[in-house]
């Protein structure tokens, strides 16, 4: 007699625990065939808020740890990722229907982008900031710092696309509220599990499963966000009324847009969701 | 007989001898068309006239552009456009440090029109705004041939045609800000000064005509708000840099949503100056001067919100009144003057309806006795003792000479009042101890963080806000990056 399998429940990623949306609703996600894979929260405007107000709890310990300390963090999250990734790339090919080695690609490469951002973390101020020469006996220096709350819509796709918006935001201090692929919600939460075993703080990343058009305008117009990456709306209609509504509070805004994955990222997704402080201060006897 | 007032009777028994600077030097036309590929040329609008603050006499009539002027000027800043970005850098960076020679050349004369169509003082007309410029343009011009140093990859290219609509508070300075760096980078510009304070951006256009600039690199079109929401507009727009309101701000970013415009802000401000009872007091007082009054006020980083530890308020308000009673209030052209005109008659409406909803909602006010000229647009410096935070004189940008007062405790209470606003674009810190001035430092949510000073500002240091205040950054390396394409699409940025 076969044994029956124990499923998984996936719910959201909120405050480092994993609530049921508050809405008690939850949708079908189906396999590349269109089987029943498992039935995915349904997040409502209630929980894109709750995972503000966490995200936002979360920004000054998260923002004011040393660089050094959130680099470790992020390079364990790719840690815990190698460890689990025979599960992730169980999920790709069910989700996707990919082939084995397309599955492990993009594992790898999610590994490697984690890696990469970790490394980030204490390199920023150096690249970004610096001593300015004024005119007069002043000491003057310009440091880049973290945005706030920025809300990321991450793109199509289980895993990479996911891993690609969020790490950028988060390595130089930023905390975040992610809405997952639509029609790949379950590595999301899948990642969710590895963040919150990876000495993440609760609330850096909150991330949230459903229709992108239901949750992403209450993300949008929330005057508690200060950014928002509309990297994966693919509505044009959605997208503008996202960045009007971004523009309420002048929140910073990434336009969405196709971009190869598998590429080399550079600077700008962390560039965006960073402020340039400049500080003086006299210079004398 | 209270220390304010004995002062005050001192400074009246040496009265100044008044000290004009000679407005002859600068020449007014009485009427100033657009300037356009390299040509001034009348406008399509109803023309309109710029005045005198300080004695409300007319100065000049101006062109008002409409859409066929703006089409015209977006067109010539176009074509141009590829000519100037094919340029070397080093032809670029000639022409720049040719205009920022002109300007050095030219400054007393640039500075007396500035005074006399803007109102400010002529000490800081002659010495910041002219000067600052200059600086601005021999800054950016150094850049124009090492763009592939500066961080921006390999190969930085322009973004194309850009907009700059620009306040009245630092004319010509804001229209370096803008101006400078758009061309060094390869870009071209059409300009939009504010409706009050057009004159010197037509001098500037005189200057680019002087250096031989391409025609079409720089173009000026004058008019109000319409004129320049129907330059940012313009489908031809690659680029917008904008500098005013939030308010504005916020209509500009909506408006570019779907576009692929890209867009930097530099908005209000209600900065916090944040004095600990251990600050060097006499300098402390000297930069809370400097601070609010600067400028009449008329500052977007000015430090209106004045934080004093409880320990030290009654102190520092005592030698803040005496301070704010020896300000000469009066004629900017005279040398003498430290507050000159309030720039028009609705800023000088904006500024008495807010400081009456400070006596309104309870706030104390107290303004030095002064005799204010009977011509022209003039406001006292103002200080309020007994604000709290949810009054509007401490929340909304008075952009006035109004200074709002609020006391704290503990480091972390000022932190917590000094960040609690939406805007986020300066503050001030005044403590001898240097640990805690560079905690306070990193702990204030603002762009410019002036420690033991205020309201420094120079090409090299980069500015603008946090939050509400707008985003990008003007000045220094970083403001490089408003004016090159970014590898994708973006509002933002602050590379």
């Amino acid at each position: 007699m076969t044994r029956l399998s124990v499923n998984k429940t996936y719910k959201l990623y909120i405050n480092g625990q994993f609530p049921r949306s508050e809405s008690g609703r939850s949708y079908p996600v189906t396999d590349a065939k269109g089987d029943f894979l498992a039935n995915a929260s349904w997040a409502s405007r209630k929980d894109a808020r709750d995972a503000v107000k966490a995200a936002r709890a979360a920004f000054p310990d998260w923002s004011g740890r040393t660089a050094y300390n959130r680099s470790q963090v992020i390079y364990r999250i790719a840690e815990v990722l190698e460890s689990r990734r025979g599960q992730f790339e169980d999920e790709i090919r069910s989700q996707e229907g990919a082939a084995a080695s397309l599955a492990r690609k993009a594992v790898d490469a999610a590994i490697d982008r984690l890696v990469w951002y970790a490394g980030w973390s204490d390199k920023l101020p150096q690249v970004l900031g610096g001593a300015n020469p004024v005119a007069g006996p002043y000491f003057n220096q310009s440091t880049p710092e973290p945005s706030g709350v920025i809300a990321v819509i991450a793109p199509k796709g289980p895993l990479l696309g996911l891993v690609s918006v969020i790490a950028p935001v988060i390595t130089s201090g930023n905390t975040c509220v992610a809405i997952a692929s639509e029609p790949h919600p379950l590595s999301a939460i899948t990642l969710g599990e590895v963040m919150a075993t990876s000495d993440l703080p609760a609330g850096v990343v909150n991330l949230l499963t459903g229709p992108q058009h239901e949750i992403a305008p209450w993300l949008a117009s929330h005057m508690d966000v200060n950014g928002i990456d509309l990297t994966g709306v693919r509505d044009a209609d959605l997208a503008i009324s996202l960045e009007q509504a971004a523009a309420e509070n002048l929140k910073r805004v990434r336009r969405s847009g196709v971009e190869d994955l598998f590429s080399a990222p550079d600077l700008d997704r962390m560039t965006t969701y960073l402020e340039i402080k400049t500080v003086w201060h006299p210079m004398g006897l | 007989m209270t220390p304010s007032k004995d002062v005050a009777r001192t400074a009246a028994a040496f009265e100044y001898a008044p000290a004009p600077e000679s407005n002859s030097i600068a020449t007014i036309r009485p009427h100033v068309g657009l300037f356009i590929d390299g040509d001034f040329r009348d406008g399509s609008g109803r023309a309109f006239k710029t005045i005198n603050p300080a004695t409300e006499e007319v100065l000049s009539e101006v062109s008002e552009a409409t859409e066929v002027d703006i089409d015209r000027a977006v067109k010539a800043a176009r074509a141009a456009q590829r000519r100037w970005a094919r340029l070397t850098g080093a032809e670029r960076s000639k022409f720049l440090f040719r205009l920022a020679r002109i300007i050095q050349e030219r400054a007393r004369e640039i500075a007396v029109l500035e005074s006399i169509d803007n109102g400010k003082p002529i000490k800081e007309s002659r010495d910041v705004d002219i000067p600052t410029a200059a600086a601005h343009f021999f800054y950016y011009a150094g850049w124009a041939d090492k763009l592939e140093y500066s961080g921006h990859g390999p190969t930085p290219r322009p973004i194309g045609v850009c907009a700059a609509v620009i306040p009245w508070n630092f004319p010509f300075l804001m229209l370096a800000w803008k101006i400078a760096p758009a061309l060094a980078t390869g870009n071209t510009v059409v300009l939009k000064p504010a409706e009050t304070t057009p004159l010197t951006a037509l001098l500037f256009a005189e200057i680019c005509q002087q250096a031989d600039l391409p025609p079409g690199v720089v173009n000026i079109v004058t008019g109000a708000a319409a004129t320049g929401a129907e330059l940012v507009s313009h489908p031809g727009i690659d680029k917008i840099a904008f500098t005013g309101s939030t308010v504005v701000g916020r209509q500009i970013a909506k408006s570019v949503a779907g576009t692929d415009k890209s867009v930097t802000l530099e908005l209000g401000g209600k900065a916090a100056n944040i004095v600990f009872d251990d600050a060097p007091i006499d300098q402390a007082i000297e930069g809370i001067i400097n601070g609010i009054f600067f400028n009449q006020g008329h500052v977007c980083c000015a430090g209106s919100r004045l934080l004093v530890q409880e320990s030290v308020f009654e102190e520092v308000i005592d030698r803040l009144k005496r301070r704010m009673a020896i300000l000469r209030v009066g004629d900017p052209l005279d040398k003498n003057t430290d507050i000159g005109a309030i720039n028009s008659k609705s800023q000088l409406d904006k500024i008495t309806e807010l400081t009456e909803s400070g006596l309104a909602e309870g706030a104390d006010s107290w303004s030095p006795e002064c005799t204010l000229p009977a011509k022209g647009y003039w406001f006292a410096p103002t200080v309020f003792t007994g604000v709290s935070q949810a009054n509007r004189i401490a929340r909304e940008e008075i952009f006035g000479p109004v200074l709002s007062v609020l006391t704290f405790r503990t480091p972390k209470e000022a932190v917590e009042k000094a960040n609690n606003t939406p805007y986020g674009l300066s503050a001030g810190v005044w403590t001898e101890k240097g640990s805690r001035s560079l905690w306070m430092a990193s702990q204030l949510r603002a762009g410019v963080v002036w420690s033991n000073t205020f309201n420094r500002f120079d090409p090299a240091s980069p500015f603008g806000g946090y939050k509400e205040s707008g985003y990008g950054r003007e000045g220094g390396r970083h403001g490089l990056t408003a004016y090159l394409a970014p590898t994708h699409f973006t509002t933002s940025g602050s590379r």
